[in-house]
């Protein structure tokens, strides 16, 4: 291959080396190459001058423009604060429950929760709010510590059984396991199934269920399983499940119990925004 | 003698890697000491046999193709794996169940990615360059590789070190910086492995019998000499114990961040490109029988994109803690590289002036053709993206991404490709490849799968950087994170399929290469050998 000539007729010259058969033209640089090159160098120091750029003693040159990415970023956000200021100062000042009946402030309110909903929220309640298991969903009307305006809003700001937050809601399932028998734990599982009306795993249970669920479990989830919003236990007569409601789920719950965690963001977030955040949740669909 | 400093070598090193096993305080480490271990005893028992034998006769008087050989071997070897890695880890964005439980810690998507870059940068593209540079530095210095077996020892020595680093990734060792993740004991060992490459290299071109050093060696020199600069200044860091694998970084913050980017722009810019240009500007004109087209426009593109390159790192940390005038000097220096990258692209094709009708003839031509394109469009495409104002859009999203990949398929696996369809039949002396055919269909499976990647990666790129700075008129954001992924899901699917196909064009190529040496016709032996000494 290498022992043909590479030249033809009517070929420019070469340089007159010959590296294992490969030779080079003396062809000039492309002349639109060259001056495209030209142009950029020259436009590179243009910038440079305009912009902050080189590295001198003791700080770089600034630029003529006196252009910053930090002060640039800060104009964009001072803007739309500045524009926002006068219905944020509304909206972190007026009642909860009036929100809602000022048009204005309540779409504002809602556009203004999604956008801090799909930041803060949605890691763990989805973006579309529709949960996840151990994570409520927050488009249905089943709430456990309450789905008024003024709840949610409580929720929001101090978050559920963190350590950070004295004002945190706090309840607490035992971890029937060390209370009660595999057998007993069986029967007010079988129970609680019916409850919802779902059809019991081994219905001969059910009965026996009924004793050990009242003798443990109405105290706080109510005689007929309703649940109690005031400590947080859940409603076990819908069709709702927090961790799910199977014979197997149930049994572990029973068992080991649970708890979930909401981080409190009333350090993290302003008023304005723990507003908007539960002015958009309440209008999800299940607010009260 | 040597012999005898050998086997105290080898039996200090084993005896060192049976120690460090047994205190090792991580797995990645103590799997490494037993690997060690093997190696350096299976050499001391090998160089134990040898001693007091007579030494083989070293055929000094003619090239040294044996190593050539290897490296064609390992680096189709290493593009096959890379590529599958690639595959696997797309279809694994695209349907999260494919981490599954059972291989958590091993084979999730975080342990498979660095697999996948490492395998794909640094085993496919080290070997191919290692091999390309071997052979061309040979026949272009007319000289045999200076430094007898070391030319072995680099071949060897940096397969031991892509076998350190990839079971590395696996196990979970790592300093956590893109593209020089190994940890500390692999990075010394590269160090030496790459010193001894300059070495055989630089000794090759100073015992050159032809007055002029070729283009194509100032590359390689180049892409040499800047890779251990930048290998060694990158990975200075602190072990925090010799028993085990994890170490601190010498740099810290925004600092730190600065020497990653420093090295992570000029792995790309001279392991990617410079050493890559070596290998076009002598498969090329090789290839299309024509002579390169201006040595004048060579001299001054590889000048000025050796001095721009160096440079051009802070563009990757717009808007970030480095201060602006990093970032502006990063964002200039990038686009007046511009040109210069074009230099090779004109180069390129400007040789084929006279031959272009090979194109319609010869498919390996039509590889390091469309290679080239890639080539010119990629170069065209990151200067664009340096400018901070389409930065703000493209960072962080898949366009990243896919600019990286329309570089690392078209550019850099075309020309390999093309090197190896080249040097296969050279190497084991064939008179042509087995299959032309076979080469126009791996051509169009890799252009196509490219095409679906670069496209696919286009368009979910700009759509998840226009969803993340969405805002409504009260300036309040529109989407979630999580909105922007699952609105790119369908162009994760098309990207998963481009990579099956250049995975499909690599196996074809593969087996090819092995028909080619099994079943391809013997050369006729030339009447003239060319001496190298």
């Amino acid at each position: 291959m290498s022992k043909k000539p590479q030249r033809q007729e009517g070929d420019p010259k070469t340089t007159g080396h010959i590296w294992d058969g490969i030779e080079e033209f003396d062809n000039p640089m492309p002349r639109w190459w060259l001056w495209t090159f030209y142009a950029c160098i020259i436009w590179g120091v243009a910038y440079t001058v305009a912009y902050p750029a080189w590295p001198l003693v003791s700080r770089a040159t600034q630029g003529v423009l006196g252009y910053s990415t930090r002060a640039e970023v800060a104009g964009d956000i001072a803007a739309v604060d500045a524009a926002n200021a006068a219905i944020t100062a509304r909206l972190a000042s007026m009642p909860l429950e009036e929100i809602a009946q000022d048009p204005a402030l309540d779409s504002f309110a809602i556009s203004a929760g999604a956008a801090v909903f799909r930041t803060w929220c949605a890691q763990c309640h989805g973006a579309g709010a529709a949960g996840a298991k151990g994570y409520p969903n927050l488009l249905d009307d089943d709430w456990l510590w309450g789905g008024d305006i003024d709840a949610i809003h409580t929720t929001i700001a101090h978050g559920i059984r963190n350590e950070e937050d004295d004002d945190a809601r706090y309840s607490q399932m035992p971890a029937f396991g060390e209370l009660l028998e595999e057998q007993e734990i069986a029967q007010v599982v079988n129970y609680v199934m019916t409850l919802s009306g779902a059809a019991a795993d081994d219905p001969a249970l059910v009965g026996a269920g009924q004793t050990v669920f009242e003798d443990n479990c109405a105290s706080c989830h109510g005689e007929k399983g309703l649940g109690d919003r005031t400590q947080g236990a859940p409603n076990l007569a819908d069709a709702i499940w927090l961790f799910g409601g199977d014979a197997k789920t149930l049994t572990h719950t029973v068992t080991n119990s649970r708890f979930g965690v909401m981080p409190s963001w009333q350090n993290r977030l302003t008023e304005a925004e723990m507003r908007a955040v539960a002015s958009y949740v309440h209008q999800l669909g299940g607010g009260e | 003698m040597l012999n005898y400093v050998k086997l105290v070598a080898l039996a200090l090193i084993t005896l060192f890697a049976m120690i460090a096993a047994n205190y090792a305080r991580d797995l990645a480490y103590q799997v490494h000491m037993v690997l060690l271990m093997m190696v350096s005893g299976g050499l001391f028992l090998v160089t134990l046999r040898a001693t007091d034998e007579p030494a083989p006769a070293v055929p000094t008087h003619e090239y040294m193709d044996d190593v050539v050989r290897a490296g064609v071997i390992a680096t189709a070897f290493w593009g096959v794996t890379g590529f599958l890695v690639g595959v696997i880890i797309a279809f694994q964005l695209a349907f999260p169940s494919l981490n599954y439980d059972w291989a958590e810690g091993f084979a999730n998507f975080g342990r498979l990615r660095p697999l996948h870059t490492s395998a794909v940068i640094f085993a496919f593209g080290g070997n191919a360059l290692i091999a390309t540079s071997f052979y061309v530095v040979q026949r272009t210095s007319a000289a045999r590789l200076w430094g007898g077996n070391m030319a072995w020892f680099v071949f060897w020595g940096y397969q031991f070190f892509i076998v350190l680093a990839a079971t590395g990734y696996v196990l979970g060792s790592t300093q956590s910086k893109e593209y020089a993740e190994p940890e500390w004991y692999i990075d010394l060992w590269l160090t030496i492995v790459w010193l001894a490459y300059l070495a055989v290299f630089l000794g090759t071109i100073i015992k050159r019998r032809e007055p002029h050093i070729y283009v194509a060696n100032w590359f390689y020199l180049a892409f040499i000499v800047t890779v251990a600069m930048l290998h060694v200044v990158n990975n200075l860091s602190i072990p925090v114990s010799i028993w085990g694998s994890k170490s601190v970084q010498v740099f810290s913050g925004v600092q730190d961040a600065m020497v990653q980017w420093w090295y992570g722009h000029n792995a790309v810019g001279f392991f990617l490109t410079a050493g890559f240009l070596g290998m076009m500007y002598y498969f090329i004109p090789k290839q299309a029988e024509r002579p390169v087209y201006s040595y004048k426009l060579s001299i001054i593109h590889f000048w000025a994109l050796i001095f721009l390159y160096i440079w051009a790192g802070p563009h990757h940390l717009h808007y970030t803690a480095l201060p602006d005038w990093a970032s502006t000097l990063g964002m200039v220096f990038s686009i007046v590289l511009w040109m210069p990258s074009w230099g090779g692209m004109i180069n390129g094709l400007m040789t084929l002036q006279g031959a272009w009708d090979k194109l319609r003839t010869d498919p390996v031509i039509r590889m390091m053709v469309i290679s080239v394109g890639f080539y010119g469009m990629s170069t065209f495409e990151g200067p664009m993206m340096s400018i901070r104002a389409v930065n703000s859009l493209s960072h962080y999203t898949d366009w990243t991404i896919g600019h990286v990949h329309s570089g690392a398929l078209g550019w850099n696996g075309m020309i390999t490709f093309g090197a190896l369809y080249y040097l296969t039949p050279v190497l084991w002396k064939r008179e042509r490849l087995y299959s032309l055919s076979l080469v126009s269909w791996h051509f169009w499976l890799a252009t196509i799968g490219i095409v679906l990647y670069a496209a696919s990666m286009w368009v979910t790129g700009i759509m998840e950087g226009l969803m993340w700075r969405e805002v409504d008129a009260n300036g309040f954001l529109v989407n979630s994170f999580a909105d922007t992924v699952s609105a790119k899901f369908p162009m994760y699917v098309v990207r998963g399929l481009g990579g099956t196909l250049f995975l499909t064009g690599a196996l074809i190529m593969c087996y090819n290469l092995w028909m080619t040496v099994r079943a391809a016709p013997a050369k006729a032996p030339l009447g003239t050998a060319v001496p190298a000494e």
